[in-house]
């Protein structure tokens, strides 16, 4: 007569439902089939959604794209002196190459605000974490998978990378800057 | 052959227990116990230290003691108290002898070995590498072989409770179909199967790659695989403690499933679905297509959510019939006005149902979400939700069986019977508190895992807002709350067990298998049986203050999914 007993009756299965189970029941599909709905609606009408672009790279392939970047649109290096970081400020629609390595993000990148760039995004080591704050948009990083984003920045201003997958003993160190300017 | 038919029936419950399985399970209960000791301890360095305030331990101890806490918690705790439920479903609720009770020993052995020697490992510190290891960042070898010891040990126990299903089936120990429980913990070993088939796919290339026998380990590959062990382990747990569920409901109030097809197909939602809804960590990783991670985590997850969003209804809704037909018939909720809130079994159960429900289950849809997981992905939001789900969820239902199990199965009675009847509140709103405030914090974009959000020494630091430090100064509160709710279970448990006033029954006897099988339920008239349950309820519903919960549950978790939405429209445009 109760859950830890064999049901007393043999042909349990045709025990018809209760009317608060059948509700339910429908309620819920329902509720389950617009949230699956929702996933490639927005792919359809929404603005933000996960780049299905990557491709297999080596991690010297990739060194040597983000450095020709560099040497063509840096405009300046920011830090102290033992750590000084370049910053880029490549063209609007430009493919724009950022590194995550153990433990820091290379180089630095200035955006224009409203216009659209193509951001490749690789790890050289290990896993790491892409987190944009204050936006709060996190991406996972590989090493190996170059994953190309089409991002719009929308609001000028300066904004944080940080890594928020656990790569190791300095993890906590890893952050770096991106700036968005008018 | 000499079969071991050793019962004894227990004069409380009326249970029958065979005592090798009985030894068994108070053994794997003890071990259980022993690595939630462990794991709490090392609760309060983690809560302690990212309480920025506090922030007690150095770096390198902080990602050592992290590791330690999540693998003794999330495996061993859980996986240990799971083997004991395997063989009280199996041997004891079908009355049946358990199968190769050596076999069951050398599987216990196999997992306390396989768990000395992953701490062992962690505790060298040359493997805080987390419980998820993610290659290619490399642990000690010694890590990966304790774990996959561990798992060995784990397969061995499922398939001596696949084996006890077949005695007792041969035996002719029950008729009819397998109780409800039974048909849960089946569910539960299923997955459990193919978890660990998954673990050994890929720990044993990882081991062999630590040792220097393999040369590369793919990430993506890593992480795919790795979650069809680590997630679906989780699904061990959801059908584990959902079956504790419906004990409880029948244990405490006698209660009698709303109907045993819905809850059956529910359970067999779970093994056909949850396996795929393992892709939804994958879903901010680069080279899968959108297509992949949309069915795998919307066409599968939604069924699956679908099964616990009706084992939601139905064990509410049983013990509501079970109250009602008792004669608590009024209004919507006297029925539950009129629970035993004193008793620990039924608070925990309670709590275990309400908190998973409301925050495990509704946060994980969100994370589960292609698009959402942009906004959550990694954050501290995580944690928040699967200390609802593993927590409040898991830990506190098996909390709420062990005060049922102490005096049947230890034959003890529950010490500080005070203490007892509060700790499930302390623990479980506590717990729920962390998960809340864990939650607000990672919506504010603080990390997981991460040892310091000051940044402080940093030449680039983040600066998150005031609202994000609060948050994660009262996670670090109600975080000690919570340990101390721990500590009251560990107190209550430890003592009942080894100090605790002992059970003796004057006409204890063992009997023979067969004799103690009680009589057979005698068939009911087909119309009787088939006809509900009788005049009680409201609006032609058996059962209509549960039904009012679950539209409470529908409003908040429609509301806070479309809130959620509105968050991400207003993050940047990406494609």
């Amino acid at each position: 007569m109760s859950a830890i007993l064999p049901p007393p009756e043999r042909v349990w299965w045709k025990q018809p439902l209760d009317r608060v189970e059948l509700i339910w029941i429908v309620v819920a599909l329902i509720w389950c089939l617009i949230m699956f709905f929702m996933m490639p609606f927005w792919h359809i009408y929404g603005q933000q959604n996960l780049s299905n672009e990557a491709y297999r790279s080596r991690p010297e392939d990739f060194m040597k794209k983000t450095d020709d970047m560099i040497a063509k649109y840096k405009v300046r290096e920011e830090g102290p002196d033992n750590l000084k970081v370049p910053v880029v400020r490549p063209p609007a629609g430009s493919d724009v190459y950022l590194i995550a390595r153990l433990w820091s993000w290379h180089p630095m990148l200035e955006l224009e605000a409203g216009k659209s760039y193509r951001i490749h995004l690789m790890s050289m080591d290990w896993l790491h974490g892409f987190s944009l704050q204050p936006e709060n948009i996190n991406i996972q990083v590989h090493p190996g998978y170059e994953h190309v984003l089409t991002v719009t920045p929308t609001n000028p201003g300066t904004y944080a990378i940080i890594c928020n997958e656990y790569c190791g003993i300095n993890h906590h160190t890893m952050s770096s800057r991106l700036y968005v300017v008018k | 052959m000499a079969v071991n038919r050793m019962f004894r029936t227990c004069p409380a419950s009326g249970l029958v227990f065979h005592e090798p399985a009985e030894k068994l399970m108070r053994w794997n209960a003890v071990a259980a116990v022993v690595s939630l000791l462990v794991g709490g301890l090392l609760a309060i360095g983690v809560v302690l230290t990212r309480w920025q305030a506090v922030h007690l331990l150095p770096p390198d101890l902080f990602y050592q003691v992290l590791t330690a806490h999540g693998l003794n918690m999330l495996v061993f705790w859980i996986i240990f108290f799971e083997i004991a439920i395997l063989y009280f479903a199996s041997s004891t609720l079908l009355k049946a002898r358990l199968a190769t009770p050596m076999m069951a020993w050398a599987g216990f052995w196999l997992m306390v070995l396989g768990a000395l020697i992953n701490n062992y490992s962690v505790f060298r510190g040359d493997s805080s590498v987390m419980f998820t290891s993610y290659a290619p960042m490399g642990a000690h070898p010694t890590f990966y072989l304790g774990l996959i010891l561990f798992a060995v040990g784990a397969l061995i126990a499922c398939f001596v409770f696949f084996g006890t299903l077949v005695v007792a089936k041969a035996e002719r120990t029950y008729q009819g179909s397998v109780p409800l429980v039974t048909f849960g913990a089946i569910t539960a070993g299923i997955i459990a199967v193919f978890t660990i088939a998954a673990g050994a796919i890929i720990l044993i290339p990882t081991f062999l790659w630590s040792v220097g026998l393999v040369d590369h380990i793919d990430s993506l590959m890593y992480r795919t695989v790795w979650w069809a062990f680590g997630h679906s382990s989780q699904q061990i747990n959801v059908a584990a403690h959902v079956s504790v569920w419906y004990a409880v409901a029948a244990i405490v109030f006698g209660a009698k499933p709303l109907s045993e097809k819905v809850s059956r197909t529910a359970f067999l939602l779970y093994i056909l679905f949850l396996q795929l809804a393992s892709a939804h960590h994958l879903l901010a990783d680069p080279g899968l297509t959108s297509n992949w991670k949309i069915f795998n985590t919307s066409y599968a997850m939604s069924l699956a959510v679908l099964a616990s969003m009706v084992h939601g209804l139905t064990v509410p809704g049983a013990i509501e019939v079970a109250q009602r037909q008792k004669g608590y018939n009024q209004g919507l909720f006297e029925w539950l006005r009129k629970a035993p809130w004193g008793n620990p079994v039924f608070s925990s159960m309670f709590i275990s149902l309400i908190g998973f429900g409301f925050l495990g289950g509704i946060s994980g849809v969100m994370m589960g979400t292609e698009q959402l997981n942009l906004i959550i992905h990694n954050t501290i939001y995580v944690p928040g939700h699967f200390h609802a789900t593993v927590v409040v969820g898991t830990t506190l239902a098996f909390m709420g069986l062990t005060y049922f199990l102490i005096p049947v199965v230890f034959r003890r009675e529950l010490a500080f019977p005070g203490m007892a009847k509060w700790q499930p509140y302390v623990f479980g709103l506590g717990m729920s508190a962390v998960s809340l405030f864990l939650m607000g914090a990672g919506t504010l974009g603080v990390p997981r895992r991460h040892w310091d959000i000051s940044f402080a020494g940093n030449a680039f630091p983040h600066e998150f807002p005031g609202a994000a430090w609060l948050m994660m100064a009262l996670a670090g509160i109600t975080g000690l709350v919570a340990i101390v709710g721990g500590g009251m279970y560990l107190l209550i448990t430890v003592y009942s067990v080894f100090l605790g006033k002992k059970i003796t029954t004057p006409e204890f006897k063992h009997v023979r298998a067969k004799d103690g099988v009680a009589p057979a339920a005698a068939p009911q008239p087909v119309g009787a049986a088939l006809t509900g349950h009788g005049s009680i309820g409201a609006m032609g519903m058996v059962a209509p203050g549960t039904f009012a919960l679950a539209m409470v549950f529908l409003v908040s978790f429609v509301l806070y999914y479309f809130i959620n939405w509105k968050y991400l429209s207003t993050i940047w445009p990406l494609k």
